[in-house]
């Protein structure tokens, strides 16, 4: 076990693109660290240059206390998931995770000791002696994990391990991953472009959009204080709003109406003009039913246009028209995204109880203290809080 | 319903006529190696020898006292193994380097050994003789191993390369990850996911090694290298405008027993689809 620090890392590759840009990532002894971002930010890239598949165009790669830039993948003793995960198909499971131990010429009955513990601890004991060709996809991925886990690795690299199963399997391998990790105590990083893998894995996140460092938090973190526009809308499901707002005194003119904000957070947004406001969906409500809680807050009516009730809770969506300047950056986001540029329109999680309907102007009361405010140009967050938003690279100098 | 039946019987029909068209041949030199010389020089007609013009075993019999012949077997199985295994072994080599690595000059050695295939046999015998006995390797089992193998070579290349290219990546990074080096991963990994396109080229090269006419009696003057097909043409009784017909026959079918024993040995290591539950399909 050991921890990885990554100082200044770059890949570039021949045509002179740099995939992993200037990123710095420590995870430390035993922490299980998530690298997330859309496809094509450079999280896969940096995994293998950790691991020693890609080379290191520029930069520090220190494993425990040596630098391992320059060492082949077996010297550096990681163990890696692969997201198709590159079982042996000419040999047996039970081959297939004796494999490494093999490789480092172990005696049989030390090898067998250790491939029946990692078995039993994947419940993989009844087919040992079938072929991965046989296997459904689950025990496929679980085949692959006691590769992982049959010998004493520094640390473990999993690279979208679970992003080939059902949404039910998935579940289930989630959990499994989590209670391995924490059994075995050992440092892990695990790619994922799948943002709630990302929430309920990690002990911290780095998120990466073309690769570079967004920011380098705690889900909490992330999701309470993301540090600009990128990492707002990619944290959170269903995401984040964004609506055109201008500030004035402590209000926020929103196109629905006027919400009043905490006075610190408007004063550090003050006298910027046009700005981004992000709300979270559960950030609004029914008002009939804030009002019954009485919670704090502004309303505002507006027209819904459609209602998803889900039992627990409603989504309720409702269509807003952004100006030009603020339409084009949220394309832009949603580019960045990988997602396609829908009409601007906003996401509201009411409770199950709420009775409005499709077509009614509703009462909708929503918690102005949540509010994120952000510059349109730059995408930076102007009123997130630096003691609890992790890392953000970019913004250290601007905040110091 | 009826269709299908009639379906069937057709394909049937169709299989049994392509399987006479092909087989006749053989079933009549097989016949021939049975019946003996006089009935065969008295115009014997039927395709079963025989009471009286059978001859039993005792032609193979000859043909197996005979010296020559049986110096022609072991030289055509030794030549034949020997160029196969070396092709199969360069070839592997380089097809891996093909499909895995870039490098100058990949272009032009995959359409150099194109090159080389389609060159005519006849056009490289002449030159290949005055060579040969210039360097000193006319009639010995190198002057005809050489250029079997640089004839199966470019075929044995483009058959491997496409096998490994169907290989996944990840299957020797996965590997290499484990702990491997490079080449404990192509020998532990790729070499037995690439099993059925190796016996596939080590059948066709055997063939081509095993058949061929030209280089074998136009390369050799003694027993000292000339394989069968070339030994065969040389077998000439005491008459020589009455050529033993049925010895040559048995020789024929004893030359035809190494190969049907060398592709039933490897036709069982081709298996496809050996690759399948290696990824997610």
């Amino acid at each position: 076990m050991s921890a990885i620090t990554m100082k200044n890392i770059v890949k570039q590759y021949g045509d002179g693109f740099p995939a992993v840009n200037d990123v710095s990532i420590d995870v430390a002894d035993g922490e299980f660290m998530i690298l997330v971002g859309p496809s094509g930010c450079g999280k896969s890239t940096l995994l293998r240059m950790i691991v020693g598949l890609e080379d290191i165009t520029s930069g520090d790669m220190v494993i425990g206390e040596r630098r391992v830039n320059d060492l082949a993948p077996r010297e550096r003793n990681l163990a890696m998931v692969f997201q198709n995960y590159a079982l042996y198909p000419h040999l047996t499971v039970y081959e297939n995770i004796a494999f490494p131990l093999r490789l480092a010429k172990m005696p049989d009955g030390e090898v067998d000791k250790l491939v029946r513990d990692a078995s039993s601890t994947l419940e993989l004991d009844e087919h040992l002696e079938r072929k991965p060709g046989n296997l459904s996809g689950g025990q496929r991925q679980r085949v692959a994990m006691g590769r992982a886990i049959v010998r004493q690795a520094d640390a473990f690299l999993f690279d979208e391990p679970l992003s080939n199963l059902d949404a039910k399997l998935r579940g289930q391998m989630r959990t499994e991953i989590a209670r391995l990790q924490k059994r075995l105590g050992i440092t892990t990083v695990y790619v994922t472009h799948d943002q709630t893998e990302a929430m309920t894995l990690g002990d911290r996140v780095a998120v990466l959009k073309r690769g570079v460092l967004q920011q380098l938090a705690t889900p909490r973190e992330l999701y309470e204080n993301p540090g600009n526009l990128f990492v707002a809308g990619f944290i959170g499901s269903p995401p984040m709003n964004f609506l055109p707002a201008t500030v004035e005194g402590t209000s926020v003119k929103l196109p629905f109406g006027s919400v009043e904000i905490p006075a610190d957070r408007a004063e550090r947004a003050a006298g910027r003009g046009l700005l981004i406001a992000g709300i979270r969906p559960e950030h609004f409500e029914d008002a009939s039913l804030a009002a019954e809680e009485e919670r704090s807050g502004s309303t505002f009516s507006a027209k819904v246009e459609t209602v998803e009730w889900l039992g627990n809770e409603t989504y309720a969506y409702i269509p807003f028209e952004a100006p030009d300047e603020v339409r084009e950056q949220l394309q832009q986001l949603e580019k960045d995204l990988d997602g396609d540029s829908l009409r601007t329109q906003l996401v509201v999680s009411l409770d199950g109880s709420s009775r409005i309907a499709e077509g009614e102007d509703a009462e909708i009361w929503v918690d102005g203290g949540r509010i994120h405010l952000f510059d349109p140009a730059s995408g930076e967050n102007l009123t997130v809080d630096r003691e609890r938003a992790g890392r953000i690279p970019g913004a250290e100098v601007g905040a110091g | 319903m009826n269709n299908r039946t009639l379906n069937r019987v057709g394909m049937v029909v169709g299989c049994l006529l392509i399987m006479v068209w092909c087989l006749l041949p053989v079933a009549w030199i097989i016949s021939l190696s049975f019946k003996s010389e006089a009935s065969i020089t008295n115009g014997n007609p039927g395709f079963l020898p025989s009471e009286g013009t059978s001859a039993g075993w005792a032609n193979y019999q000859a043909v197996w006292d005979n010296e020559q012949f049986r110096r022609a077997i072991f030289n055509s199985i030794g030549i034949s193994l020997i160029a196969t295994l070396l092709s199969i072994v360069v070839a592997t080599l380089a097809a891996y380097a093909i499909a895995r690595l870039e490098f100058r000059g990949k272009k032009l050695v995959l359409s150099l050994s194109l090159a080389i295939a389609m060159f005519p046999v006849v056009s490289l015998v002449g030159p290949l003789f005055d060579m040969w006995r210039a360097i000193g390797l006319y009639d010995t089992w190198p002057g005809l191993i050489i250029p079997y193998m640089s004839f199966t070579l470019p075929l044995a290349i483009w058959t491997l390369s496409a096998f490994f290219r169907e290989i996944p990546w990840e299957m020797e990074q996965a590997a290499q990850v484990d702990g491997a080096t490079s080449w404990q991963a192509f020998r532990k990994v790729i070499v037995p996911l690439a099993a059925p396109g190796v016996f596939t080229a080590a059948i066709l090269t055997f063939f081509f090694a095993w058949n061929d006419f030209v280089f074998g009696i136009s390369l050799t003057s003694t027993e000292n290298a000339r394989p069968i097909p070339a030994s065969l043409s040389f077998f000439v009784g005491a008459d020589p405008f009455n050529r033993p017909a049925s010895l040559l026959a048995a020789g024929a079918v004893i030359a035809t027993i190494p190969i049907i024993v060398i592709v039933l040995i490897f036709q069982r290591k081709i298996v496809a689809g050996l690759t399948s539950g290696a990824v997610k399909g």
